[in-house]
């Protein structure tokens, strides 16, 4: 079906996932302090209001679906509906979706909050959404603070524990620091090109009608906001300390659905806008990646506590995810879109498992710790190595696939030194991912250890997380087609502009 | 266009010199005699009552957190009560769901017992 974007209720119906989810979240407030009145027991509590979040994300799923076969007509304003937009949600509501899932014993154990803690994470989505489909730096902003704010509050959720309120303090304090170079860079692209949307922005530089001078420092701080946010390395400091402290769902989430909506962003406007500029800020790109990739895996190396591996994990696959950035072709995005889905189904299986091992609580991250899982609960076990494996990049998982893409978008670009140090970077990735696995099987359980024990809901949703990490390892042509449909959208508009800076 | 800012720079001039003037010629030509009194931090000549890191309980940043919220409400309310006629129904929708979500946050305040003064 066409819709006419002259008229604004049609606007509204292109907002309708964000909208639907903002209601989901007023909803789960609400609920959350009728059921306190209602003295419930803790454990219903979570489940009940857990429901209606993930009816929520049920429902948003349902208009996101609906979206892919709209067309729409006319001008857009600060939203675009596009397929990138609509791939990057599917993303978002996933990993919102499998955190609220995993985490359901955490929150009912830690007497974390359940309605403040779920309405959170679907605002944060919202925030998401809106950064993956705006094409208007302003909008981008808010909608980048939207889910920052929230993932401040989700990390220092813990409010009687020491190590999250540090956290909090410190994701917030560097938080507002990146958000400010965000904001200077858009206010210099703004004084540069006299324009804030993306394509205009695109059109002014390709037509060399703005002050050049301003629009590259302000691309430069944009840059610099953007990895920030996603942790490349000369700015990953506040990462491993962040995501230690922060309670384990909150971790989770961060490090699956908050770094996808940065890379998306960061995906759109470097490329919509940018894309003529590409000479100027492609090795800068270049140096990021290659540095993140190699120190995240080497600190990862040395990791004893396994919540800390996974954090400098996260880096490393920001790294991966960012030599896809600087090829800037069309494989390269769709296996950015790729990696990222697999990446957050990945993360946030090992997170579930980690958050079992721990009790569910903040305790036990320790390596040997997981001596002896394996034989004491088998099936979590396997599940858990499949999990690692792909983090790993092991042929037969997604996270194989999601590299081979990645690989052959560097190819395309003739990045061949990226390329060479994505595959030593991975091969030295094995050993961290593998060591827990070998403690997990190969070491015996120390004497008078407690079984772990998860629900059987949380042992389903692992179970399904595996077996999509393993079909699209073995049959991954159907995501990667819609990813490629959703690359090629997004580079399309970039043409449409006028732009020839990538076609080398 | 730019040269239309020329006396705008010469206020920022003028104000800066005027400013780094006062402070710098204070600086050098006052006499110094100090006194245990003269150092104190100075509270509107009161004497200092103890620690500036007092602990105040958490009831006083609700108030003040729902203050600044219903504060800034009145922001976007007024300029749009001023025009409300020749803006039409779509700017009245938009005002009814902005007031809409700031009443669901009012009644989780309420219902989570923030306006209760114990």
């Amino acid at each position: 079906m066409t819709l006419q974007l002259a008229s604004s209720a049609n606007l509204a119906l292109v907002l309708l996932p964000e909208i639907v989810l903002s209601v989901a979240a007023m909803v789960v407030l609400l609920a959350s302090v009728r059921i306190q009145k209602a003295e419930a027991d803790a454990t219903d509590r979570a489940r009940s209001l857990g429901g209606l979040a993930l009816a929520g994300l049920l429902a948003a799923a349902v208009a996101n679906g609906w979206l892919h076969w709209v067309s729409p007509e006319g001008e857009p304003g600060m939203i675009t509906l596009d397929a990138f937009g609509l791939f990057a949600n599917w993303v978002f509501l996933l990993g919102a979706a499998l955190t609220i899932l995993v985490s359901f014993p955490y929150v009912a154990r830690q007497g974390l909050q359940p309605g403040e803690f779920y309405a959170l994470i679907l605002l944060a989505t919202v925030g998401m959404m809106i950064m993956a489909g705006t094409t208007n730096l302003i909008l981008l902003f808010l909608a980048l603070e939207t889910m920052s704010i929230a993932a401040y509050v989700l990390t220092a959720f813990h409010r009687g524990e020491r190590k999250s309120a540090e956290a909090g303090i410190k994701y917030f304090i560097l938080g507002a620091f990146s958000s400010a170079f965000l904001l200077y860079g858009i206010a210099l692209v703004w004084g540069g090109a006299g324009t804030v949307d993306l394509r205009e922005i695109a059109a002014t530089v390709e037509a060399g009608a703005g002050f050049n001078g301003l629009v590259l420092a302000g691309m430069g701080l944009l840059g610099v906001g953007f990895a920030f946010k996603v942790g490349a390395a000369p700015f990953h400091m506040w990462t491993p300390d962040v995501y230690e402290g922060a309670p384990s769902p909150s971790t989770a989430f961060m490090a699956a659905a908050v770094k996808a909506a940065s890379f998306a962003a960061f995906l759109r406007v470097f490329t919509e806008a940018f894309s003529s500029l590409y000479e100027s800020w492609y090795p800068v790109v270049w140096w990021m990646a290659a540095l993140t990739m190699v120190v995240a895996n080497l600190i990862a190396l040395t990791q004893s506590n396994v919540k800390r591996m996974l954090a400098y994990s996260s880096l490393a696959h920001g790294g991966y995810l960012l030599v896809g950035v600087a090829s800037a072709n069309e494989i390269a995005t769709a296996s950015i879109l790729f990696y990222l889905l697999v990446y957050t189904i990945m993360t946030l299986g090992a997170f579930g498992v980690l958050m079992i091992v721990s009790e569910h609580g903040e305790s036990r991250f320790q390596v040997e710790d997981y001596a002896g899982f394996g034989a004491s609960q088998p099936l979590l076990g396997v599940l858990f190595t499949i999990f690692l494996l792909s983090l790993a990049g092991f042929p037969g998982t997604g996270g194989f696939m999601g590299k081979i893409f990645l690989l052959q978008g560097a190819a395309e670009s003739h990045l061949w030194t990226l390329a060479v140090i994505l595959a030593l970077t991975t091969v030295v990735s094995y050993y961290y991912y593998l060591r827990v696995a070998w403690y997990v099987w190969m070491r015996p359980a120390p004497a008078g250890a407690l079984a772990a024990w998860a629900p059987v809901s949380v042992t389903a949703v692992l179970m399904g997380c595996a077996g999509v990490l393993i079909f699209l390892g073995i049959f991954p042509s159907g995501l990667l087609n819609g990813a490629l449909t959703a690359a090629h959208g997004l580079w399309l508009r970039g043409l449409d502009a006028g732009l020839s800076g990538l076609v080398r | 266009m730019s040269s239309s800012y020329l006396p705008v720079l010469i206020l920022l001039g003028v104000s800066v010199a005027n400013a780094v003037g006062m402070l710098v010629a204070s600086h050098v030509l006052n006499p110094r005699r100090p006194t245990p009194e003269k150092e104190m931090p100075y509270e509107s000549g009161m004497i200092p009552l103890g620690d500036t890191r007092a602990r105040f309980s958490v009831k006083f940043y609700m108030v003040a957190l729902s203050f600044i919220i219903f504060d800034l409400e009145t922001v976007f309310l007024i300029p749009w009560a001023v025009a409300a006629r020749s803006l039409g129904w779509q700017a009245f929708a938009a005002v009814a769901v902005f007031t809409g979500v700031l009443v669901v946050g009012l009644i989780y305040e309420w219902r989570k017992g923030v306006l209760d003064w114990k």
